[in-house]
């Protein structure tokens, strides 16, 4: 297949990062779809866990929210949140941890508190959530979110999650023993971390991409590994398999219910 | 033991002008009611504690209810900004907001300790984040036994928690199901505490011994308002409306449009006109 926009090759690509074995923490959003779309195609007995306590979870429409009924609904257990962020996360049993961002840096950290000065914002975005513990504890992080020069920046206004730090050996240093980021998925390309200076470095560059498209829409002198390949394009089955869920949930979130509360 | 109350009598006896008060509900059982009672009695500078704001506490920013806000993540759930909230912090309207802003896992833990009755709560976290350099409520500790430097937050303890559940007995014993989120423990650190209650029952009939239950003496007031959590759901009762999340992002992004809203479904209104998103429901199921 070659018709597809640039944010389901994002989605599809991502998806394909998961398997069956992983126990996966699903930020919301462009994560949340990757991660049902790898239980709904190659990885059925994937463990999806979102922040609200919901464990095992198999959704038939995507959430609007990180707690939507239909997570709880369709979940093998739900446990409360201290239990969730202290039993399961800090415990060391989640595998991996799938986040978007507003705004990333070469090494991966991650912005979602403020865009200008703290106590005088020029933007308040909604904050951390999750991400600060989902990304030192879950052993290793994917991150999906499309590439923008507003969103990869030279420097970060803030760390609200910290990736690689300032590169090399920095998250050993600090004491953690978890990987952090290990793959980076955008809509035009997949990123993952050069294993001497964790610098993010393009990998593999989705069909029909330019190297001049992903230079001119990052906001750093981004490199490319020695070695790029193509990303194979989307399959007819990973293609009907999102337009399906992604039907659905607009329909499920649309509804009829705008009266006032 | 638990008083069961309107829900003007339990506002006016339990949250007082200058209070930490807590409502509580991880995106499921969200006490809105309790939340417009609490502007309808035109309560002010309170001192807001919720890991996930939502449109609940965007309403009560945007009143000018609030003097600070303790949280986590401070959006509308997969539509965007909370505009209130926004402009609370960006432009000081209506009024500046003192924030002190963790992390989930930190606030989680800290309800807890809450709960345990301890001064302070633990954890594995903010390892190179910059939440530590901007609020000053989060220090570190190090432990006697390993020497592994963790981090330390203060214990919270609202004045007041106001939680929405499911049901509870004539008694005032209280049952929560679905995503039970911090509820229990945001009740149990608090020193007072409201829940609102889809339906009051003669018998609890907990489903299973290991329900959450919070028993009646745990609990100051109880108040019967069913659909008091709408545009959030009560689990077995009625969905989210996702529908009207989507809304709030049009009529919270303009002052004017806010204000309207409030007059004429806060202000103007009464707990008794949540019933009709309950009542809808049932009668769809």
């Amino acid at each position: 297949m070659t018709d597809f926009t640039p944010t389901e090759m994002m989605t599809i690509a991502a998806s394909r990062e998961l398997s069956n074995d992983d126990v996966c923490f699903v930020g919301i959003g462009a994560p949340s779809a990757a991660c049902n779309i790898a239980r709904l195609t190659h990885a059925p007995d994937i463990t999806l866990i979102y922040e609200s306590g919901t464990v095992g979870t198999k959704p038939d429409v995507l959430p609007l929210s990180i707690g939507d009924g239909e997570l709880c609904d369709t979940a093998l257990f739900t446990v409360s949140v201290p239990e969730m962020f202290r039993y399961w996360l800090q415990g060391g049993r989640i595998t991996t941890g799938f986040l978007g961002g507003a705004q990333i840096d070469r090494f991966a950290n991650l912005n979602t508190t403020v865009v200008g000065p703290y106590d005088h914002p020029k933007v308040r975005l909604p904050g951390g959530g999750g991400a600060p513990e989902i990304a030192s504890n879950c052993g290793r992080i994917f991150i999906t979110m499309a590439l923008s020069k507003r969103g990869f920046v030279e420097k970060l206004p803030f760390i609200t999650s910290m990736g690689h730090g300032e590169g090399g050996d920095h998250r050993e240093r600090l004491g953690m023993k978890t990987q952090g980021p290990t793959r980076v998925i955008t809509d035009l390309c997949i990123l993952e971390p050069d294993p001497e200076t964790k610098e993010l470095t393009v990998v593999s560059i989705h069909h029909g991409v330019t190297r001049e498209e992903i230079v001119e829409n990052c906001g750093w002198a981004i490199k490319f590994a020695d070695t790029v390949i193509e990303t194979p394009v989307p399959t007819e089955t990973e293609l009907s398999v999102l337009r399906d869920i992604n039907a659905r949930t607009k329909r499920a979130h649309q509804g009829t219910d705008k009266e006032a509360a | 033991m638990a008083r069961i109350l309107s829900l003007a009598e339990a506002v006016a006896e339990n949250v007082k002008d200058g209070d930490t008060v807590a409502m509580e509900g991880f995106t499921h059982l969200i006490p809105y009611a309790a939340g417009h009672e609490v502007i309808r009695q035109g309560r002010k500078d309170l001192f807001l504690v919720r890991m996930t704001p939502d449109i609940l506490y965007d309403q009560l920013i945007g009143v000018g209810a609030a003097r600070g806000m303790k949280f986590s993540w401070g959006g509308n759930p997969g539509v965007g900004s909370l505009h209130r909230f926004r402009d609370a912090v960006e432009n000081q309207w209506p009024r500046p907001l003192e924030i002190e802003e963790h992390s989930h896992a930190a606030m989680a833990n800290a309800y807890e300790a809450g709960a345990a009755n301890l001064p302070f709560a633990m954890l594995r976290g903010y390892i190179g984040a910059d939440l530590p350099k901007v609020n000053p409520n989060i220090k570190s500790i190090t432990c006697p036994f390993t020497g592994e430097v963790l981090a330390a937050v203060p214990a919270i303890r609202p004045d007041v928690t106001i939680i929405h559940a499911q049901r509870a007995d004539r008694k005032g014993n209280v049952l929560l199901e679905g995503i039970v989120g911090v509820q229990k423990e945001a009740v149990l650190a608090a020193r007072r505490s409201i829940v609102t209650v889809e339906e009051i029952v003669d018998e609890l009939n907990p489903p299973s011994p290991n329900s959450v239950v919070l028993p009646t003496w745990a609990v100051t007031a109880v108040v019967h308002v069913p659909g008091g959590a709408f545009p959030s759901y009560a689990h077995g009762y009625y969905p989210r409306s996702n529908a009207f999340y989507i809304a709030w992002d049009e009529i919270a992004r303009d002052r004017e449009t806010f204000n309207a809203w409030i007059k004429e479904n806060v202000l103007d209104a009464k707990p008794e006109d949540f019933a009709r998103h309950a009542a809808k429901s049932a009668k769809a199921a």
